[in-house]
């Protein structure tokens, strides 16, 4: 992964002598509340229902073991004991105080991690593909690009105060697993006929209150002028896009009022300008940031393990693990695995620093000292070989993080809702556990197969509830909380926004609500069929028809 | 008189703001004055005679309406109402960068210290600090750090231009 030298260092050390002074004039009654807010958000803070809440970036989800160590430890000192893994390749605590950010910004910088731009309205932590560089589908390498986006991105001095936050996905591959059509910008790391890398580039994608998927803006930008195209975009938005309206302040709405084709001309113009010029990037440098990338010492297996997969065989529950949670490499003998934090009865993402420290030591035996955080809140190891599949299985089951459910009905992404959200309009990890609890035989799970079920608490939509092919969203009628459900959306290249069904649910109908739309997906489904493609064949009346039908 | 951070340092103001002016009578004939756009273009050649007056923009004015002017103003301002609002920011970029303007670019408003480091990179390079507060305690703000990735106003090679590879001392640092 990528090592600060010491002029990344120096920014990083800077940034938190920057913050302590800060809040020492906030406490000392130097900065007033207002002032001091959007600084303190760029640094990942935000003041939430029971306390603060700190926000620490996982830059595009690589995390090595000393770094997880030291949130294991931060977790412990800070905190109390436990730190939640958010759907933006972030982690959140929730407890810590005030007074205490600068020496948890100062113990982050000492391991080359940092909270910069986590919050406010600014360019946010860069998120990609969690199986970066080792799916075999891939095109191009994004982690090198999504490093350049990071830098470039950091204390940029002109896009701090934007009109609304910002955030950008990277991918490099034909499968879309970092949600790119669903951010303000998503990138496509490409190849061109002649085989040069380039970018497809997207704008105006996000969910929230108005969730819209993203556009085209230029089919292939030659790569040494992405930060020039970045920085044409981000300074027509910072211009022109809307402050006189929060909640229609984000670029995908400049985007629609201004139609695509006069916002591209604006930015095409900009960046007939800046073309050239010293931002371009040389191949010199993307090639510094590759080395940083490259494959580590994989042994030479030869092909499959057949210990493996007598394994798979004579054990069912090994099996039925490997099957959901298991992946393939494009390395011969060597497989992913996703450790699942959606084990029934812990709130989605959560994990504590008892099993971050052992997640770490596992980290180092079986996959190279690192780990990734994917967006549907789970940890991933990236390389672990097949013949030690059984044994980390084992450890993994005492850990609590092999739930083999990766995909399925009760892999469930689900925001901190009314728990711990001071904007919730209603709670959501007792729903998502509820549902976990209806549907708790394996069998049936299995039976049911992929399926992407997402919760948010309110319209802000950090739970994805509109790409989940089941989406939930907590609504307040009368000071009471309702559940509104929505069926047909998807992540993903063929990403889509669900149709709600009809009107809202009480908590306690949520798991029978779920329930029957699985019901009528299993009579109705053609062979093979994915939960999503009936929906889309058949549409959202039988659905709605058999939910409502019963319910009423 | 004022206090204002030019460069480096507190400096008295010899400019006299005017916000509100609609008309030429409303410009002191002799003082250093700073006028809204509106006012500069509707009397732009008896204004731009007297060689002693700058303009003002607001964050919604375009940049490249001054650009016929900017070799001859000696000073453009840009309206901060709130510091959370950062057109201002690129505004100067495009008078910096695409003008080439090369006067005084001065942020007047909002203006506090956290923010300076910022406001500089981006070409401005005078500080008229809200009044409520001390130009002196802001003036650290300027060097909250020592440099950037960007291609800036003010620094216009990126650090990956100017990091040296092959040298010892831009080698990764150790992570143990
Ligand atoms: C508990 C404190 C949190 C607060 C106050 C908060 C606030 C918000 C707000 C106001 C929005 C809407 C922005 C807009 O539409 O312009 C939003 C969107 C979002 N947040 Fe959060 N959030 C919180 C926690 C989280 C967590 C824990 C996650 C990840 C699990 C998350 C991930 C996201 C995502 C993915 C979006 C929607 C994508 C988009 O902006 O287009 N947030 N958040
Ligand atoms: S979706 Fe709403 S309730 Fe959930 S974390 Fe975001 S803002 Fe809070």
């Amino acid at each position: 992964m990528y090592q600060y030298d010491r002029h990344d260092q120096r920014l990083v050390d800077e940034r938190v002598a920057q913050f302590r002074d800060q809040t020492r004039r906030f406490l000392a009654g130097e900065l007033s509340e207002d002032e001091f807010r959007p600084l303190r958000l760029q640094n990942g803070l935000y003041i939430q229902k029971y306390a603060p809440m700190l926000r620490i970036a996982i830059p595009y989800g690589l995390l090595s073991t000393r770094q997880l160590r030291k949130l294991a430890h931060i977790g412990r000192k800070y905190d109390r004991g436990y730190g939640h893994f958010t759907t933006r390749q972030n982690i959140q605590f929730n407890w810590p105080r005030l007074e205490d950010v600068p020496d948890i910004l100062a113990e982050l910088a000492s391991v080359q991690m940092h909270a910069i731009q986590t919050s406010g309205n600014c360019v946010r932590n860069i998120t990609s593909d969690h199986f970066a560089g080792v799916a075999g589908d891939e095109i191009v390498d994004p982690r090198p690009y999504a490093e350049l986006f990071r830098q470039w991105s950091t204390f940029h001095p002109e896009f701090a105060y934007l009109p609304r936050k910002f955030k950008i996905a990277v991918s490099g591959s034909a499968i879309d697993r970092a949600a790119t059509l669903v951010h303000d910008i998503g990138v496509h790391a490409v190849r061109n006929e002649a085989g040069e890398v380039g970018f497809r580039v997207l704008v105006g994608g996000g969910l929230g209150r108005t969730p819209i998927i993203g556009h085209v803006i230029r089919e292939f930008l030659p790569r040494q002028e992405i930060l020039n195209y970045l920085d044409a975009i981000l300074r027509i938005y910072n211009r022109f896009g809307r402050r006189d309206n929060m909640y229609k302040a984000r670029i995908k709405i400049l985007v629609k009022e201004m139609t695509l084709p006069v916002f591209a001309q604006h930015v095409e113009s900009e960046w007939e300008r800046l073309q050239g010029g010293l931002a371009t990037v040389p191949d010199q440098e993307i090639e510094r940031l590759a080395s940083f990338f490259v494959p580590p010492p994989y042994e030479a297996v030869p092909g499959e393990d057949a210990g493996f997969r007598s394994a798979i065989a004579d054990n069912r529950a090994f099996g039925n693990w490997v099957k959901r949670n298991v992946f393939p490499h494009k390395v011969p003998g060597y497989a992913v695995v996703s450790l699942s934090l959606k084990k029934t009865g812990v709130p989605p993402g959560d994990a504590t620093s008892d099993q971050m420290d052992v997640v770490a030591d596992l980290a180092d035996i079986y996959s190279f000292g690192e780990l990734r955080v994917s967006h549907e809140q789970n940890l991933i190891f990236t390389d672990v070989k097949q013949a030690e599949l059984l044994a980390l299985w084992g450890e993994l089951k005492t850990l609590g993080f092999a739930t083999p459910n990766i995909g399925l009905l009760t892999d469930i992404i689900c925001c901190p809702g009314g728990d711990f959200c001071s904007l919730a309009n209603a709670k959501s990890i007792p729903i998502a556990e509820a549902i976990q609890r209806r549907f708790d035989d394996l069998d049936y799970l299995y039976d049911i197969g992929d399926i992407d079920l997402n919760i948010s608490g309110c319209m802000n939509a950090c739970g994805h509830h509109h790409v989940g092919n089941i989406g939930v969203l907590g609504v307040d009628k009368n000071g009471q909380e309702w559940y509104q459900v929505s069926i047909g959306g998807d992540q993903g290249e063929k990403a889509s926004l669900g149709k709600v069904i009809g009107p809202s649910f009480a908590a306690d109908e949520m798991p029978d609500v779920v329930a029957r739309l699985i019901d009528v997906y299993i009579e109705r489904r053609h062979d093979d069929e994915r939960f999503i493609d009936t929906v889309r064949r058949l549409g959202v009346e039988p659905f709605k028809e058999r939910v409502y039908a019963a319910a009423h | 008189m004022p206090l204002l951070i030019k460069g480096r340092a507190v400096v008295e103001d010899g400019w006299m703001l005017l916000r509100e002016a609609a008309a030429l009578a409303d410009v002191p004939a002799d003082s250093p004055v700073i006028v809204p756009l509106a006012l500069w273009q509707s009397e732009h050649d008896a204004l731009a005679a007297r060689g002693n007056v700058g303009v003002w923009l607001k964050p919604d004015d375009d940049p490249d309406a001054l650009a016929g002017d900017v070799e001859r103003l000696p000073l453009i301002a840009i309206d901060f109402p709130k510091f959370v609002d950062g057109r201002g920011y690129s505004s100067a970029r495009l008078l910096r960068d695409k003008h080439r303007f090369a006067g005084e670019l001065r942020a007047i408003g909002d203006v506090l210290r956290d923010q300076l480091y910022y406001l500089r990179q981006c070409g401005f390079d005078a500080f008229a600090i809200r009044v409520d507060r001390k130009a002196e305690d802001a003036l650290g703000g300027l060097d909250d750090f020592s440099d950037n990735y960007q291609s800036t106003t003010a620094r216009p090679v990126p650090l990956f231009r100017r990091r040296d590879t092959a040298s010892e001392s831009d080698t990764p640092l150790p992570t143990a």
